[in-house]
């Protein structure tokens, strides 16, 4: 009886010493870099992945300077990247040997939002930065009526406030005092619901429950965005080494084109072309 | 004949020790992951500065790793929730388990046990489409989402757990001792608090403890009705940030192996503890009361 016990037990104890063995095949595809452009990899990648049941593309996430850093290290084959590479990085590829290509795959655009009875048309970036690190505390200072200010702002390891973050409050901090929500659709939903509240969500957010700002004196639309007027946007990149080829560039054609753009949009960002 | 059998019966009961055991390897395991990824934050800052810093900022440059917001965020949430369900939960589990007929009785117990089937994310649902804009319109507040929505929802999710198990441990009180105080001409009011109760009380005790638990626990409501702001709480009319909620916020975006990743699972290790503490507490007046109502 013990000594099954124990055989048992030692059986358990090795199954779970047992590292699974990963494999590496043929169409495999490491796509690493920004949690901004994250979502749409991941959901192009599934769509691609069902397409095409050869190709295996595996998404990481990370941050852009990570994604890039894993390119000149050569360990993804497509780094993602909210933003251009910076002159220290491309300083980095020459001396590796790589060629990083940019192609731009969707823009970003973030909309700010307030209760749809707020009489405030429009900001400028420098209130909406004064109201976010607790500058200006009520609607009165910026010619609306006597009411408290609710700030409502995403979690600080999401993409979205990510680009607000870096656009918006160039990289000063949000108020502690402001109220963090974990999606796009909650901040809306809190700021249809409440009187006093600024939020800011992703442009595929906007809808008549709430009251989207002009921001600089321009409307946020994929129209403005596109155009790179709207000040709250920017484009979303993949860099290849030299110019993509086999899987690579098959996955990077299928996201510019109409049906990935369409996936673009599904996550909430602004497609290249509407 | 009589061998096989035998043998048959004792693999069958080292099948079903196994399947105790299995409980065991995965708290081992999840304690040893847990410690393992957490630990290594205190390589980068020390305990002082994690615990009692006053600014949650993981993700700035330079970041800042204060859980004192946190932490008190969870405490007072929880403790609003207290406030609420203790006096709620317990006198109910007096009226089902004393005063009520067997009907009413049966019918409440399952209506209070239908309450625990409601899964967390409608509550939270609720509570931002619901409680939050009813309260901030009836109690004119600039945010419907603060420490007392989430404290309201919390106290319902606990009130089946307090309710249920106090109402066990009432019920469980010799009868003699009831009869006893009921023959020495003790009203049946008398009876209740003087008898009953403070017989029950490691029971209740239990039953508090376990509700508490549930509270502090509870990831997906806090999550979206505590409103999320990471400051130390001042009043009940604050929005909040409980460690669950931090957690289940970044973990999905925090870079596996940087700081801000190992500080997520020690505030994961110190939910553990804290539940862990509250649990043995709980069955340690169990034990109690399994002793002294016999």
């Amino acid at each position: 009886m013990k000594r099954i016990t124990r055989i048992l037990l030692l059986t358990c104890l090795v199954l779970t010493l047992i590292v699974p063995i990963s494999q590496a095949g043929e169409g495999q595809l490491v796509v690493q870099g920004s949690t901004t452009v994250l979502p749409i990899a991941q959901a192009a990648a599934e769509v691609f992945m069902q397409n095409n049941s050869q190709a295996n593309i595996s998404v990481r996430g990370g941050g852009s300077g990570t994604g890039i850093a894993a390119l000149i290290e050569g360990t993804c084959d497509i780094a993602t990247a909210s933003r251009p590479m910076k002159v220290k990085e491309i300083l980095l590829c020459q001396k590796k040997g790589i060629s990083p290509v940019p192609h731009i795959v969707a823009m970003d655009g973030i909309a700010v939002i307030v209760h749809s009875s707020n009489p405030v048309q429009g900001l400028n970036i420098e209130q909406i930065k004064d109201i976010y690190t607790g500058e200006i505390t009520n609607w009165k200072e910026l010619g609306g009526n006597d009411l408290k200010i609710v700030v409502i702002s995403r979690d600080s390891a999401s993409g979205t406030f990510e680009t607000f973050s870096e656009i918006v409050l160039g990289g000063q901090k949000v108020k502690p005092e402001a109220l963090a929500q974990a999606s796009n659709n909650t901040v809306a939903t809190i700021v249809a619901t409440t009187k006093g509240a600024i939020g800011y969500v992703g442009l595929g957010y906007i809808s008549n429950t709430v009251k989207a700002l002009q921001v600089n004196g321009v409307i946020p639309e994929q129209e403005t965005v596109v155009s790179g007027k709207y000040p709250i946007s920017r484009p979303l990149y993949m860099y290849t080494d030299g110019a993509p080829q086999g899987v690579a560039k098959d996955f990077l054609e299928f996201i510019c084109s109409d049906e990935g753009q369409k996936i673009v949009e599904e996550q909430g960002f602004v497609p290249l072309s509407f | 004949m009589k061998g096989k059998i035998f043998l048959k019966e004792k693999i069958i009961k080292n099948i079903f020790l196994l399947s105790s055991l299995t409980s065991i390897f995965f708290l081992a395991g999840i304690t040893l992951i847990l410690f393992k990824e957490g630990l290594p934050l205190f390589r980068e800052i020390n305990l002082k500065e994690f615990l009692w810093g006053k600014s949650w900022y993981p993700t700035y440059d330079p970041p800042e790793f204060g859980i004192l917001p946190l932490i008190l965020g969870s405490l007072w949430i929880t403790l609003g929730a207290l406030i609420i369900a203790v006096p709620l939960g317990v006198s109910a589990s007096i009226y089902i388990s004393e005063l009520a007929t067997p009907k009413i009785r049966n019918f409440l117990k399952l209506a209070i046990e239908m309450l625990t089937s409601i899964p967390s994310v409608i509550y939270g649902f609720l509570g931002i489409v619901v409680l939050g804009p009813w309260l901030q319109k009836f109690l004119n507040l600039p945010e419907g989402l603060c420490s007392l929505t989430a404290s309201l929802l919390l106290a319902l999710m606990a009130i089946p757990t307090i309710t249920s198990l106090s109402e066990e441990a009432l019920f469980s009180v010799s009868k003699d001792y009831k009869e006893a105080s009921c023959a020495l001409g003790a009203t049946r009011w008398e009876t209740i608090i003087k008898v009953t109760v403070p017989a029950a009380f490691s029971g209740i005790s239990t039953a508090v403890l376990l509700g508490m638990g549930r509270a502090i626990g509870e990831t997906m409501t806090v999550l979206m009705v505590a409103g999320g702001a990471a400051v130390i709480p001042r009043s009940f009319l604050q929005p909040a940030r409980p460690i669950t909620a931090t957690i289940a916020l970044e973990m999905g975006e925090a870079v596996v192996g940087s700081t801000h990743y190992h500080a997520l699972f020690s505030l994961a290790c110190i939910l553990f503890m804290v539940s862990l503490a509250l649990n043995l507490t709980a069955d340690y007046f169990l034990t109690k009361f399994r002793r002294t109502s016999q």
